[in-house]
């Protein structure tokens, strides 16, 4: 997987334009749940693919707090969101976004489902899959016309997640360039 | 609002612009728009909820839709054809104005054709084209919260959205029927989405209220008031009403008089001082498009000859 070499490289060639490019994938593709689009843009260290770079790049500043999770948490990745987005890095029950591989997303404790007065202020995870695919649970809610098929990572956790709704956590997929997303208001059907 | 009888602007309603260097793409400086943008996120994982959000000033009053200016900019992508409306219209002084800007600002085509648009950026309708999947469709929202006539504490609604307390809603409704026979209100009318959250669709003719549950992905943006909210596609969207007094998504009984539609939300423009009047199609675009295809309404010119 190609990475940056450095910290200081790797980030949006022409920002503006980046940015909105990628926010609209990563909108659309939260809108409609099982979708899969393509990001570009972003180069950062490994194990991060480019499509959770661009998130990162897109979504994150000095006002969201992150957190790396297990394997993630690697000086260079520290680095590398220090100097593009200068977000604070965090323990996992005070992050706005967590990313890392789905094994230490699950592991993290505390990480916030909002408030039943603020669901907004809950946690995004981003987490670095080793496939993704419109394959494999059935998902049924809004933003979806008939059933879409995602390949979690696991059904159980994101259908304890869906069933706090308006509380819980929206998750970015993400492979290499791609990315798909899960909001909490999607139902997940077991033996899809 | 176009002149009765009178024509659309221009041939080639879809014209390219030349980006202004002074400003930033789409006005806003880029941390602004990742606020806005987490906002939109959120709204869209909580379908109906009010996101907070810190609504910037912008160079137009508020009420002019400075919420909805701000979404946009924060949708926009430089490969946009951007259509501007207010009341259904393309040629209002707001529809206008937020389409030069835009032109300014973001270098983005724009047109009048709604087929034709990725973002719509709307003021109180909802095109009568169908829309797709590719396209967006902005509101522009005064007062986001439904419940706020009801109840003017913000700490209090709040709890109501969180425990699902809608009963001062139906309570209102109910009086409604009770005082003048039908629930009194003709736009603004509330619904709940998805099963959960009831939300202000923008005062948008509750006519329009059935085309809420649609493709394409409905953002809606409150700038005085510092709220975003979202409606994904295909997302439930039902008008509150009751079993014995089912909500009606009522228009004028009456066609289009320039384009003879019988199934559009129409305009009552007084014509003369003797009481005289005529139906229009509120939605320009769609009016335009059909006379262009050869529909004539009652008073359209007898030799038929509407320009192009």
């Amino acid at each position: 997987m190609p990475s940056a070499a450095h910290s200081f490289t790797g980030g949006f060639a022409d920002a503006p334009r980046d940015a909105a490019e990628a926010f609209r994938s990563a909108m659309t593709v939260l809108a409609r749940p099982g979708e899969i689009r393509t990001l570009h843009g972003a180069l950062p260290p490994a194990p991060l693919g480019v499509a959770a770079g661009a998130l990162l790049l897109t979504l994150c500043d000095a006002d969201t707090s992150v957190h790396l999770a297990g394997a993630c948490d690697r000086p260079d990745l520290r680095d590398w969101i220090g100097f593009h987005t200068g977000a604070p890095l965090v323990a996992a029950d005070q992050a706005d976004f967590a990313i890392g591989a789905w094994p230490d997303l699950r592991a993290a404790q505390g990480l916030r489902i909002g408030t039943a007065e603020y669901p907004d202020r809950s946690c995004t995870l981003i987490a670095e899959l080793p496939a993704l695919d419109a394959a494999g649970a059935a998902l049924t809610g809004p933003g979806i016309r008939d059933t879409a098929h995602l390949s979690l990572p696991e059904t159980a956790w994101f259908q304890a997640n869906a069933a706090r709704f308006p509380l819980g956590m929206d998750a970015f997929f993400t492979c290499g360039a791609r990315v798909a997303a899960l909001p909490r208001s999607t139902t997940i059907h077991n033996g899809g | 609002m176009m002149r009765p009888g009178g024509d659309r602007v221009g041939d080639d309603r879809t014209e390219a612009a030349v980006t202004d260097p002074a400003y930033n793409f789409a006005y806003l400086d880029e941390q602004t728009k990742r606020m806005i943008r987490r906002a939109i996120l959120k709204g869209l994982a909580v379908p109906g909820y009010q996101v907070p959000f810190a609504s910037r000033e912008m160079p137009m009053p508020y009420g002019w839709g400075t919420g909805g200016v701000q979404v946009t900019a924060a949708t926009l992508t430089p490969d946009d054809t951007l259509k501007v409306i207010d009341q259904g219209a393309d040629d209002t002084t707001n529809a206008v104005s937020i389409r030069k800007f835009f032109q300014k600002t973001a270098g983005v085509a724009v047109t009048e054709r709604t087929a034709d648009a990725t973002v719509i950026q709307t003021r109180h309708r909802i095109p009568e084209h169908p829309l797709t999947e590719d396209q967006i469709l902005v509101y522009q929202v005064p007062i986001p919260e439904p419940l706020r006539f009801l109840e003017p504490r913000e700490t209090e609604t709040r709890k109501m959205h969180a425990l699902q307390d809608y009963g001062l809603m139906h309570v209102k409704l109910y009086e409604d029927i009770a005082q003048n026979g039908a629930i009194a209100k003709s736009y603004a009318y509330p619904v709940k989405v998805s099963g959960r959250y009831v939300m202000d669709p923008s005062p948008i003719p509750k006519f329009d209220n059935p085309k809420l549950d649609m493709p394409a992905i409905q953002l809606f943006g409150a700038g005085r008031e510092q709220r975003i909210y979202a409606v994904p596609p295909y997302t439930p969207v039902v008008s509150l009403d009751f079993e014995d007094f089912p909500f009606d998504p009522s228009k004028a009984d009456h066609a289009c008089d320039l384009c003879g539609a019988d199934t559009s939300y129409l305009d009552e423009v007084i014509v003369d001082d003797a009481g005289g009047r005529m139906f229009v199609c509120s939605d320009t675009d769609f009016c335009g498009e059909r006379r262009d295809a050869g529909h004539r309404g009652a008073m359209s010119p007898p030799d038929a000859a509407v320009q192009a």
